[in-house]
């Protein structure tokens, strides 16, 4: 009896304990971005500094409210980060691996892997949260329930720059692109091509550069650009292709014949300083960077961020901050529903069509059946002042005005005239 | 006629940066018969060195034309260092075996170099503009163009007809071309062919990193700056003739121009001239333009 009684105490004692334990164990996220490619300069280094850097905080509880909670609504975060480079079929491989070690996995910076992860996400059931990449495609072409978007998709990048251009410049008869040749460039070109149509008809389109992604040498497409009579000219360049065309067409006048929407610009800004020419307009595919409100949160982050690693936060940096405070409000607004340990599916319940303070503002789940993240968008203009960039003129959208409405497809809204 | 003399220079630029890789990566396969991948990396070094070492020039306040010495400086430094490092550390060891196990082995050299440039210089990009903008412009028609431009090009005939004499007008080439006819023979008569190895993937890993080193100015230094260059560069020699000094010169100048007509006038086929050329110089002549005949073995 004796025995018997021994036995039920002990294994009463190691349960509470071996739950007590589990409570203990840090929650596990799996973090894809780019640590080597040419990527992993202007996007991936500096998105994995903003995961290091707010996890780090989390768990030490020293980011302010309201995410003064000690890591996940008590409980430590982990990461683990793995290598974005090699391509949508080793980015599947990789997540299948990574899916049976993590709880949870927060990334992904190529439209290309973001594509090709998400169905496969929605097969293992593992909660994923898309940090940066930016086709709409995601969820204009499917649906999904494990799968979020926290930062806003590519659209808004041109239709906002779009507008822009058109406001500063009302009297603008022809444009031209140069783009990199895949999915990212083609599909920024078309996004702009077409707004350009949709506000101004009639608009004529004298040539569009596709190079090579990392071609690097634009000796003849600046030429072509140059003597194509464009006089507004667009690129969603970015990494070492962006600071090529600036680094050859400047010099050539290319930006001072011309004025030169550079969609994609802001990671470039840190790089270059004042060689971008006066007058140049600039986009960071949100309200990251320099574009970022100057509220009390965001003026922490930059501080913060510069702080540790000398350089001010990229838009990369910025997103990836985003979804990591995003995860933790929808894993803390499952804990006030009544689970102290909230499972994925009371996570997911939480995060869907969630509103959150970001670092750049407020973050509203609004799209993709409240999966898709929107934000406003804000474009500047390049001037130097004093020997130093800054970014002037900085005209702020609404997220309405340049995304399409729940269930229209981008190319068709925007082909429509942004009509809701 | 503005836009085809802009056409023509656009090319002619083009070509030379092509030539100054293409020239190495030809007299590497023609005297050692290999395809040598980590010329691709080898190009990258030299971009990297050339920044750092002409950008300390720089930040030093050292006189602005200084930097262009400083670029053929890490070029001479690479070539150095690197071949050597590479052809007796690594390729020695494989001579004799097939073509395609030695172009693994470079293939792995490559990778292995590439992370070892990460490793070195990290994966933020580098920036060198000061020698491409200040030499200023010169004009086609209405087009400005940067004087460098004529520097690479001044470059590459520089390099193009140094090798030429070197080949074939002094006794160490001569000896050299004895081994590109046969190395079994040109040892039997007492040609060091080890030292002839040596010497040439030298100078063949120097003009890969001169590449990068006078292309530093115009990029973004940048992780991968190699793969696209070596895939060029292959192309190009294969449409001159593998192992063709004069073939590397006219497969260059074919790719690059008819790249810069593409580019202007139809640039949604840009991407595939390179390999449109390539094709059809391949259909009419299978082993590329300038290809030398092979010499019937008993």
């Amino acid at each position: 009896m004796i025995r018997i009684g021994t036995v039920v105490f002990s294994f009463l004692v190691c349960a509470l304990a071996s739950t007590g334990a589990l409570a203990q164990q840090p929650l596990k996220i799996g973090i894809v971005t780019f640590l080597s490619g040419p990527a992993a300069g202007p996007f991936g280094v500096p998105a994995r500094n903003g995961f290091e850097l707010v996890a780090e905080m989390l768990n030490a509880g020293t980011v302010p409210a309201p995410y003064a909670t000690k890591g996940f609504g008590g409980r430590a975060i982990e990461l683990v980060i793995i290598d974005e480079a090699g391509g949508p079929q080793k980015q599947v491989a990789e997540l299948r691996n990574l899916a049976q070690r993590v709880d949870y996995v927060v990334g992904y910076i190529s439209s290309g892997d973001c594509l090709a992860v998400a169905p496969v996400a929605e097969e293992l059931k593992k909660l994923t949260v898309l940090f940066d990449c930016g086709t709409p495609r995601i969820f204009e072409d499917a649906s999904y329930k494990y799968v979020f978007r926290t930062g806003p998709p590519g659209t808004m990048d041109n239709t906002s720059a779009a507008l822009y251009a058109l406001e500063r410049h009302p009297n603008v008869k022809s444009i031209a692109g140069i783009n990199q040749n895949y999915a990212w460039g083609q599909d920024s070109w078309t996004d702009f091509e077409a707004a350009m149509k949709a506000l101004k008809p009639g608009i004529e389109v004298k040539t569009s550069q596709m190079t090579k992604l990392f071609a690097g040498q634009f000796g003849a497409e600046i030429s072509t650009l140059l003597s194509s009579g464009a006089e507004l000219i667009h690129s969603s360049f970015w990494g070492g292709d962006l600071e090529g065309l600036v680094l050859q067409g400047a010099p050539r006048g290319l930006f001072q014949k011309h004025i030169v929407v550079l969609s994609a610009g802001e990671p470039g800004i840190n790089r270059l300083g004042t060689r971008i020419p006066d007058g140049t307009i600039i986009g960071a595919r949100g309200p990251f960077g320099p574009f970022a409100p100057d509220t009390e949160f965001n003026r922490w982050f930059k501080t913060t961020f510069q702080d540790r690693y000398n350089l001010p936060p990229n838009y990369a940096s910025y997103k990836a901050t985003n979804a990591l405070l995003g995860l933790k409000a929808a894993y803390e607004k499952a804990q006030k529903a009544g689970a102290a340990n909230p499972s994925q599916e009371q996570i997911i319940a939480a995060f869907e069509n969630l509103s959150f303070e970001g670092v750049g503002g407020t973050v509203k789940l609004s799209l993709g059946k409240g999966h898709q993240a929107t934000m406003e968008n804000a474009i500047g203009t390049a001037k130097t002042v004093g020997g130093e960039l800054r970014i002037v003129d900085v005209k702020r959208y609404a997220p309405e005005q340049i995304n399409p409405p729940e269930g229209l497809k981008s190319e068709a809204w925007i082909k429509s005239g942004f009509r809701k | 006629m503005n836009n085809l003399l802009a056409v023509v220079f656009d090319g002619v630029v083009y070509s030379s940066w092509l030539f100054l890789m293409a020239a190495g990566l030809t007299l590497i396969y023609g005297v050692m018969k290999i395809l040598n991948i980590a010329h691709g990396s080898l190009y990258a070094l030299g971009g990297y060195t050339a920044a750092t070492i002409a950008g300390a020039w720089l930040a030093a306040g050292q006189a602005a034309i200084g930097s262009y010495a400083m670029l053929v400086l890490a070029a001479l430094l690479v070539g150095v260092v690197m071949g050597p490092l590479l052809e007796r550390g690594l390729l020695k060891w494989m001579y004799g075996k097939d073509e395609v196990v030695l172009l693994l082995v470079t293939y792995a050299a490559f990778l292995i170099l590439e992370d070892a440039i990460k490793l070195i210089w990290g994966v933020e990009s580098m920036l060198l503009p000061d020698p491409y903008s200040l030499p200023g412009n010169f004009h086609i028609g209405t087009l400005a163009y940067p004087v460098y431009n004529l520097l690479l090009i001044a470059m590459a005939i520089l390099v193009g007809l140094a090798l030429a004499w070197a080949l074939y007008r002094t006794r160490q080439g001569k000896l050299l071309l004895a081994v590109i006819h046969d190395r079994e023979m040109s040892a039997t008569m007492g040609i060091n062919v080890n030292r002839v190895y040596l010497a040439t993937f030298t100078v063949g890993s120097m003009l890969a990193a001169l590449g990068g080193a006078l292309t530093a100015p115009m990029i973004a230094v940048s992780p991968g700056i190699g793969v696209e260059v070596i895939v060029l560069s292959f192309a190009v020699v294969v449409v001159g003739g593998l192992g063709s000094l004069g073939g590397a010169a006219i497969g260059a100048l074919m790719v690059g121009i008819v790249r810069s007509a593409a580019v202007r006038y139809w640039p949604e086929a840009e991407l595939f001239t390179i390999y449109f050329v390539m094709a059809l110089v391949l259909i009419a002549r299978p082993k590329g333009l300038f290809s030398a005949p092979e010499a019937r073995k008993i």
